[in-house]
């Protein structure tokens, strides 16, 4: 399996440390009343067969975070992107 | 027919050509009390104590491909009951005690064969670690021996007691723990199964679970919509993606975990032997090979195949632990594809929908609980309440705090 990294270009994936699914939002309460959203960004996950989008830390290279596309049946890396602009995909 | 002695000089004397099919291939009926969705060990052993411990017969198991093609297939065959916690150990010495009668039970050869499995040791925290938990064993009944140095290596002189890096100290050894051969499980369970008249139905696959008003009214299949009263989960690597059927988000990702086996060697390894300063564990089979496996790749995946550089570090690490299998070929290696639970341990329970009934979460521990967890599964199944050996595997367990986390490692799947 190899990775682009947006910075690095492509590079094998034990230069990589995989964090996991890059969907699951953090609530942005402590609030008690937002226990429902905490309990679903800690503990449960789509875990989809297929296409993911996932982070993976550049641990072994430019120390970057990037975020993945990736299927999960296949092993097959279909786009990155950098951590930074996943985020303010995100928020647009 | 039960197999004996005498069925076997009856069947030699006719040369072995009137031995019956262990099971029969039925086509599905269009209703059934309960339905087990996977046909591997734990949707087998399931529907076994169904109908042995409860009397459940009007049972069908449904399996997407060939029965016992997927995890309990794909593992290294290890048996033990060495955990620590209160919600676990006792799960788990149920799940040997029936290993130690099953084959009498279910009247097939499973060649269970408690060889003893050692966890050894490098440091004195690590001593000190398995001390508390070898004692949490015996508190519960169960046998465990802490060994030192030499102690180990009268039992397997050739490891690499002196590494500089990671010097042997000593073992925690369970003598009761052992291996056992994997697809004759599925086997046995599944002939145990059909001859009580479950209907095991293979190349079955769910597409959809009907639910009505809260209440499971049935499955949706590729051979067709099979009513059922009550249905049962056991879906290892694929619970997330049945249970979605039902509309249910799981506390799991599944990974990819390999393992190997090499070219047979003459008896070398007598125990289950693990390494306890990187994630290797090793028994020889009978056929000579060495099977062994480590860590999960680490990413999510359903591809029951892994990448190179785990099979690297697997092999440094036996290699760390015994140098003298570096020059051995490796002949074979698979992928399974693990239900990694966010604690580390398993779910048996009932789910917010009336009649489901859910078996998850087995991370890459699922073998050795085959026996107890299709026990426990059947009790829950049938009674609707949970057994008190699986009374800690709730489903709800992560919201309300009751982690039952071996490893202390969080909610990381990937690390247990």
């Amino acid at each position: 399996m190899r990775i682009r990294c947006p910075y690095c270009g492509e590079r094998p994936s034990e230069e990589y440390t995989y964090l996991g699914d890059a969907r699951p939002n953090r609530p942005q309460t402590s609030d008690p009343s937002a226990l429902d959203g905490w309990f679903d960004y800690v503990y449960l996950r789509e875990n989809p067969k297929g296409k993911m989008l996932e982070y993976w830390h550049h641990s072994g290279g430019c120390r970057s975070w990037l975020v993945a596309e990736r299927n999960t049946e296949t092993h097959e890396v279909l786009s990155t992107v950098s951590a930074r602009d996943f985020a303010k995909g995100q928020r647009a | 027919m039960r197999y004996s002695l005498l069925s076997l000089i009856s069947n030699a004397l006719s040369h072995h050509e009137k031995w019956q099919p262990a099971w029969r291939e039925p086509d599905p009926r269009p209703e059934y009390d309960v339905v087990i969705v996977g046909g591997g060990g734990h949707g087998l052993s399931t529907a076994y104590y169904l109908a042995k411990e409860h009397g459940i017969t009007n049972v069908a198991v449904l399996e997407k491909s060939w029965l016992g093609s997927g995890n309990v297939g794909r593992n290294t065959t290890i048996i033990r009951s060495n955990y620590m916690l209160p919600g676990n150990e006792p799960f788990y010495e149920w799940s040997m005690k029936l290993w130690e009668g099953l084959e009498k039970d279910f009247n097939f050869n499973a060649m269970v064969s408690q060889r003893g499995v050692l966890n050894l040791y490098h440091t004195d925290p690590q001593r000190d670690a398995f001390a508390r938990r070898g004692n949490a064993m015996c508190i519960h009944g169960v046998d465990g021996e802490l060994l030192d140095r030499e102690e180990v290596r009268n039992m397997v002189p050739f490891l690499d007691f002196d590494n500089a890096r990671f010097p042997i100290r000593g073992a925690i050894l369970q003598r009761r723990g052992g291996t056992v051969r994997h697809d004759a499980v599925a086997w046995g369970y599944a002939r145990g199964a059909d001859s009580r008249g479950v209907d095991i139905i293979q190349n079955c696959e769910v597409k959809g679970i009907r639910i009505e008003a809260g209440r499971v009214k049935g499955v949706e299949t590729s051979r067709g919509f099979i009513k059922c009263r009550k249905l049962g989960l056991a879906a290892a690597g694929n619970s997330s993606e049945v249970a979605r059927m039902a509309g249910m988000k799981l506390p799991l990702e599944s990974h990819v975990l390999q393992a190997f086996v090499s070219e047979g060697i003459k008896p070398f390894i007598d125990q289950v032997v693990t390494f306890g300063a990187g994630h290797f564990y090793v028994s020889q089979s009978d056929k000579g090979g060495l099977v062994f496996g480590g860590d999960l790749d680490g990413y999510n995946s359903y591809a029951r195949r892994g990448n190179l550089p785990m099979v690297e570090h697997v092999v440094e690490a036996g290699v760390a632990m015994i140098p003298g299998i570096s020059r051995l070929r490796l002949l074979r290696s698979w992928g399974g594809i693990m239900d990694m639970s966010m604690d580390g341990s398993p779910i048996i329970d009932k789910t917010p929908i009336e009649g489901l009934y859910l078996n998850c979460g087995w991370c890459y521990g699922g073998f050795k609980a085959t026996p107890a967890s299709g026990w426990c599964f059947a009790h829950t199944i049938a009674r609707d309440e949970l057994h008190r050996f699986n009374s800690a595997y709730r489903l709800d367990r992560f919201r309300r705090g009751y982690m039952i986390d071996e490893k202390g490692q969080g909610a990381t799947p990937n690390l247990h």
